[in-house]
């Protein structure tokens, strides 16, 4: 296998090691198994007879290999754990079997037990009666028979269970971060401070991500640029953080602490060396095109641009599709006008490789198109704005330097309304809470009495203000005189009907507090439109080799205890690539990350589970079916050998390319083919009521006493 | 008093007898959902019927055809292969391999006289624990009223104790002298005794 | 009464009485007695693994020369008596091809064992069951239904098999139709295998080569339950094609397709080829004509179930996620029993269709 970690799982240690509790494989005829039926308190023993389950083990299952069987009230507690190290060394035991409760979560307890008497921990397996047996089944003789089949299963596997090492490979000190907003920049700065290097890809022409476009941010009221630029500018100068802008991740090979990534930096047409980022260029480029991006559609950038005044780094890039050079060949503006000819036309998309030890995803997320609910009109009703282009209107930094105004870029409004949950909390469209909108409806509510004084309706269907500082700013913006509408809007139209209503939009929504339906007369309407995955999350999944779910979420290791690990290791996530968050927790995550990242390269090494699978190439015929089976790209196809080949460390130990393999060729430890089987037939040795699964025999055309043949009499005579 | 799940017991006749069937399953669970979600039920205390056997692979992708086969020759009345939601693997996209060796194997077992209903597939999520069990109950009942499949089975080298040489031996083929044997050849179990001493049979001739 | 008094004739001559010896061939003891006894026998069988036997041409000398052939029904005279009076182990070696269909073969399989040293499972039929296994689809009295009475069967009494009939001399038994084609192994303890349909005759000549050597003490003795005569890996292995990844998106039959590329893997171009999954020793005969490996070597080293191996590993490459679209490919295999289990279904794990031993098999 490639990388440089040494492998010796899989292969069991020759010969037999008679009498001598050890990691070896005895011969034929040496397996002494222990068995342990715990009570845990009356969690099991209250529906299965554990006593009756470990004598019926220590009797029926001798054959097996069974030398002793054992109940206890806990065994997962000390005195529990010495039984089975006590037996191991006194008994010469070389495998274990634990009958309790689920693997997730005393499997290594008993392994590590295990280890501790000197025997393999991978000779030792617990099958749950507790999880799948005493808690779900009320019926007790049947709970105890099924107990027995559990037990025999897990018996007849562990005799298969071969004595496995993990694998170990090194930790490049080096990280990835993918993403430069403010989880991205966290991440990045926390492992740079610590003396390691980071680098730092970001597919925009600068880092910032959403936050850089939001004007204050709740509960303080912070600006978002005050707070975010610093951090930018320590990004973008750190001499350990090496910055990719305007680049892409394109391909990633390798396993934890060894990956090795293609980004694909693209032209700048600007030699970033040479830029002073003075501005120029962009000053003098006479093509105005409209930023879709930054300026959320309403505001304008050159041809040259960079995204915002105080982008990090401050080099422009040209954007191709506008810019008269490109299409015409001629104009080249900036390039006369730059002092430092630092204008590259010719410049081309570069291919960098980097070697990382681990990656953390910052990608964040994307609103949701609010033309989706046509009946909010967005996109057709002129006055009706997303969260994102409101953000752009306050900022003063803004298209119209902080004036919230109509369409017309004119006109103040003097009412308006602020909608929640727009595709949020919607069967039609994402089922979850955005999190975020409550509190950035607040924030729309506050900021439009700031600049306008205008009435506000906020519409609502439940206020989420749950964290520190967040209630108390909605009190705030209530005693403000913020008018709060429960109800969804049905509608958002521009045919007025009743007097008052010409000109303006109405919100047509039910009261539920009132209990009856409002028609409400606004000059803007403000859609918090709820947050989204990227568009190519699942792309983005599938080249890093995390999962995210049906909708696009990176899905973490597990939801409470482990939010910022993927089941990938190597790669984790912050911020709002595995679901809706506000800014405390984005920054806390991506510092948690961080963390994770430090612990890694700190330990230098990393022991890999020894579930893998291998390639036996003497029976591989290199029929290449297993090749597309790999969603890791751990197997590769040796054209000179004619056969295949699993990279041990890439491999996640999954076993479908075991299972796909038409030659058998390929193995799989600790899920083997043996171990399986052998499982299936313990399982289905004890029968419904507790004794052996009766079965019948195959007929055959002599039976005891000659039913199939004619009696004599019935012969047919010549 | 029961919390479980309604058991309506499909009452199998035999002369005369009513009795209940208890059907015996395996079901092939995923280590990151489909075997959690079981898990839940049993922190969550969901009862289900107790007729199913669990058996825990990291991914629904490692199920191997031969496992179904081996679990309906080892007695089995029914098989459950479960997984993560299609889209939702652990590892990315092997519940898709899972699937279409599913619909490959529910053709072939039913080319085989086995009714497809006795081979199920259930997605179950992680938190999908009320689910499963639903889902496991739901299946039990099916085969209950399928009724045993009862898949004979594979005996070793004598069959059920009858002497297949000394049948033959009665049949009128050569009755062979096993070594031990000194009270000549045994007793055919039926018929008539054949009478050989006359002389070779008019068919014996004509052989070879 | 003893066993010879029957029939009254004496033991089958010796072969190669007086034959020149073979210059190739070691040069055996002056007395015939003291080479090693050779029994060949076909129980249910085609007849073509002998023949594939005799297709070792002028090899066949050699083996006349190295052994003493006391049994091959299809070549030579011989007598169930002349076995029965030998003592147990004294055959050295014996060849059992064909199935274990009746109670005979059932009865013939166990008394060479006893009187057989090493037995070996030669052929598909003994190793697997072969296509005769997939009687084991129907019951007894469906076959013998669809044997005694088609459309076409001139049987207008409908008679079927009498296992008994009693004639003034006594009473005739045929040996009765098992309801369950068995294997080989399935009946008595095999040594070896060597596994085709038939096996090629040249595999069988470096079988019986390495066999003679073992005997000799020039060769090593294979451990038991070696299979003999084939490759370590499958057919594949020995295929010329090119081989790239698989993305099934249609199977096809032969007939339905105008040409296929001679340098393309077949399952590639959708022909359901069971190659990668059959036991190499045959050389690839049949994809290097453009026809699809139908698995008459069986399955690789240690594989439980072949049938199983193949439905996984079409199944894994089958290019599609949905149900409906898999089903839509899936259906490109119209018969997954016959496609899957052709040969290998008596020696598969379910060993047979439901049909054949409900109702007791009838």
């Amino acid at each position: 296998m490639s990388g440089n970690g040494h492998a010796s799982f899989g292969a069991p240690k020759d010969g037999p090691i008679k009498g001598v509790p050890s990691a070896g494989v005895p011969a034929e005829g040496e397996i002494r198994i222990g068995v342990y039926v715990c009570h845990c308190g009356s969690n099991i023993a209250g529906v299965v007879d554990v006593v009756e389950v470990a004598r019926w083990a220590g009797e029926t299952l001798k054959d097996q290999g069974v030398v002793i069987a054992r109940d206890y009230r806990f065994m997962c507690s000390s005195p529990g754990q010495e039984l089975i190290t006590d037996d191991i060394r006194k008994l010469g035991l070389n495998r274990i079997v634990v009958a309790a409760c689920s693997p997730h979560l005393h499997e290594n307890t008993f392994r590590t037990a295990t280890a501790r008497a000197g025997l393999n921990p991978y000779l030792c397996e617990l099958v749950s009666i507790r999880e799948q047996d005493s808690w779900v089944h009320t019926d007790k003789a049947a709970a105890t028979a099924k107990a027995k089949a559990i037990l025999a299963g897990g018996v007849e596997r562990v005799r298969r269970n071969t004595p496995l090492d993990p694998l170990v490979v090194d930790i490049n000190p080096a990280t990835l971060v993918v993403g430069g907003g403010i989880a991205g920049i966290q991440a990045a700065l926390e492992i740079a401070d610590a003396g390691f290097h980071v680098y730092l890809v970001e597919k925009d022409a600068s880092i910032g991500g959403h936050m850089a476009q939001f004007d204050k941010t709740f509960p303080t009221l912070d600006c978002a640029a005050c707070i975010l630029t610093p951090r930018m500018v320590s990004a973008g100068t750190h001499p350990n953080i090496t910055l990719l802008t305007w680049s892409e991740v394109t391909h990633v090979d390798g396993f934890v602490g060894n990956f090795t990534v293609t980004v694909k930096k693209k032209a700048r047409y600007v030699d970033e060396d040479l830029c002073t980022g003075c501005g120029i260029c962009q000053e003098k480029c006479p093509k105005k095109v409209i930023d879709e991006v930054y300026e959320a559609g309403l505001g304008y950038r050159k041809a040259i641009y960079t995204p915002f005044a105080q982008a990090v780094p401050r080099t422009p890039v040209i954007d191709r599709e506008n810019c008269t050079y490109f299409i015409k060949g001629t104009c080249k503006a900036c390039e006369k006008f730059c002092e430092k000819d630092a204008i590259r036309f010719e410049q081309q998309d570069q291919e960098l490789t980097l070697e990382v030890g681990n990656i953390i995803l910052a990608t964040g997320y994307e609103i949701f198109d609010a033309r989706k609910i046509a009946q909010y009109g967005y996109g057709r009703l002129p006055n009706v704005f997303t969260s994102l282009e409101f953000e752009r209107l306050s900022n003063s930094a803004g298209p119209t330097n902080g004036r919230i105004v109509l369409r017309d870029g004119v006109t103040e409004p003097k009412t308006v309304g602020v909608i929640h949950c727009v595709g949020s909390r919607d069967r039609n469209f994402n089922n979850y809470c955005s999190a975020i909108c409550c509190m950035q409806s607040l924030k729309f509510a506050h900021l439009v009495k700031e600049h306008t004084g205008a009435t506000v309706y906020n519409f609502y269907i439940d206020m989420r203000t749950a964290a520190k500082g967040y209630d108390e700013f909605y009190q705030r913006v209530m005693e403000e005189g913020t008018l709060f509408v429960r109800g969804k809007p049905a509608e958002v139209t521009e045919a007025g009907r009743l007097p008052g209503e010409e000109g303006k939009l109405i919100v047509q929504v039910e009261d539920t507090l009132a209990g009856r339906q409002r028609r409400i007369p606004v000059d803007m309407v403000v859609l918090s439109v709820g947050l989204e995955p990227r568009a190519d999350a699942k792309e983005l999944a599938q080249r890093f080799g995390i999962s995210c779910s049906f909708d696009g979420w990176a899905i973490e290791k597990h939801p409470k205890l482990d939010p910022v690990a993927t089941m990938t290791e190597g790669v984790f996530i912050a911020g709002c690539i595995s679901g809706p968050k506000d800014i405390p927790n984005t920054v806390s995550q991506g510092a948690a990350a961080a963390a994770r990242v430090l612990g890694m390269i700190q330990q230098k090494h990393m022991k890999l589970e020894p579930i893998k699978a291998s390639v036996h190439a003497e029976q591989c015929s290199g029929c290449r079916i297993c090749n597309t089976m790999c969603p890791y790209n751990a197997i590769s196809f040796l054209g000179a050998e004619g056969v295949s080949s699993i990279n041990a460390a890439m491999c996640q130990g999954c076993g479908t390319c075991v299972a796909a393999c038409p030659a058998g060729a390929i193995a799989g430890t600790g899920f083997s083919d043996e171990q399986v089987l052998a499982q299936i037939e313990g399982l289905l040795s004890v029968g419904a009521d507790g004794t052996p699964l009766k079965r019948s025999a195959y007929p055959v055309a002599h039976q005891q006493g000659d039913g199939n043949r004619p009696t004599p009499a019935e012969t047919v005579r010549a | 008093m029961s919390t479980q799940a309604p058991v309506a017991p499909a009452p199998a006749e035999e002369a005369g007898r009513v009795t209940t069937f208890e059907p015996v399953i395996i079901g092939f669970t995923c280590n990151w959902c489909s075997y959690r979600a079981a898990d839940l039920a049993g922190t969550a205390r969901t009862k289900y019927p107790p007729n199913i056997r669990l058996i825990r692979l990291m991914c629904s992708g490692r199920l191997d055809p031969t496992f179904v086969l081996k679990a309906f020759a080892e007695g089995a009345d029914a098989v459950m292969v479960s997984g993560c939601h299609p889209g939702e693997c652990h590892y990315i996209e092997q519940n898709y391999k899972a699937l279409r060796r599913f619909q490959l194997l529910q053709r072939t077992i039913e080319a085989l006289g086995i009714e497809p209903a006795r081979l199920q597939l259930v997605w179950a999520s992680a938190g999908e624990g009320v689910r499963l069990a639903g889902e496991i109950a739901r299946i039990t009942e099916e085969v209950r009223a399928l009724g045993p499949l009862d898949w004979p089975a594979g005996e070793i080298v004598d069959i059920d104790g009858v002497d297949l040489d000394a049948a033959w031996g009665a049949t009128g083929g050569d009755p062979d002298a096993s070594p031990g044997d000194a009270d000549g050849p045994p007793a055919s179990p039926g018929g008539a005794k054949p009478d050989h001493a006359a002389g070779p049979l008019p068919a014996a001739e004509a052989s070879r | 009464m003893s066993p010879t008094a029957r029939d009254g004739a004496k033991p089958v001559a010796k072969s190669n009485g007086g034959a020149k010896p073979s210059a190739r061939a070691a040069a055996p003891a002056a007395k015939a007695a003291a080479k090693p006894k050779l029994a060949i026998f076909g129980a249910a069988s085609c007849g073509g693994c002998d023949i594939a036997i005799i297709n070792i041409h002028e090899h066949i000398v050699d083996v006349a020369n190295a052994f003493d052939i006391v049994l091959w029904p299809t070549v030579m005279d011989g007598k169930y008596s002349d076995i029965e009076a030998m003592a147990d182990g004294e055959i050295t070696i014996t060849l059992v091809s064909g199935s274990m269909r009746t109670d005979e073969t059932i009865h013939l399989a166990r008394l060479l064992r006893r009187k057989s040293k090493f037995v070996v499972s030669f052929g598909s039929c003994a190793g697997e069951g072969c296509i005769p296994g997939l009687a084991n689809l129907s019951s007894r009295q469906q076959i013998l239904d669809t044997a005694f009475s088609t459309p076409s069967t001139d049987n207008p009494n409908g008679l079927r098999p009498i296992w008994e009939y009693e004639v003034p001399e006594g009473v005739l038994h045929l040996p009765q139709f098992e309801p369950i084609l068995r294997t080989l192994g399935q009946v008595v303890d095999v040594d070896y295998t060597i596994p085709g349909c038939p096996p090629e005759s040249i595999q069988i000549w470096a079988a019986l080569e390495a066999v003679v050597k073992a005997l000799n003490g020039t060769g090593p003795l294979p451990p038991k339950g070696s299979v003999l005569g084939a490759g370590d890996s499958t057919v594949c292995d020995e295929c010329a094609r090119k081989r790239d990844v698989k993305k099934i998106d249609k199977f096809v039959r032969i007939q339905q397709v105008a040409g296929f590329d001679p340098e393309i893997c077949l399952l590639e171009q959708g022909l359901p080829c069971n190659g990668s999954a059959t036991r190499s020793g045959c050389g690839a005969l049949c994809p290097a004509v453009s026809a699809p490996c139908i698995g008459c070597y069986g399955a690789a080293e240690g594989v439980v179930d072949y049938g199983a191996r193949l439905m996984s590993a079409f199944a894994s490459v089958v290019d599609a996620t949905k149900p409906e679209e898999i089903d839509k490919v899936l259906d490109g295999i119209p018969d997954p029993v016959g496609q899957f289990y052709r040969f290998s279904l008596a020696g598969s794990l379910l060993r047979s269709g439901r049909a054949a031993w409900q109702n007791d098999g009838e």
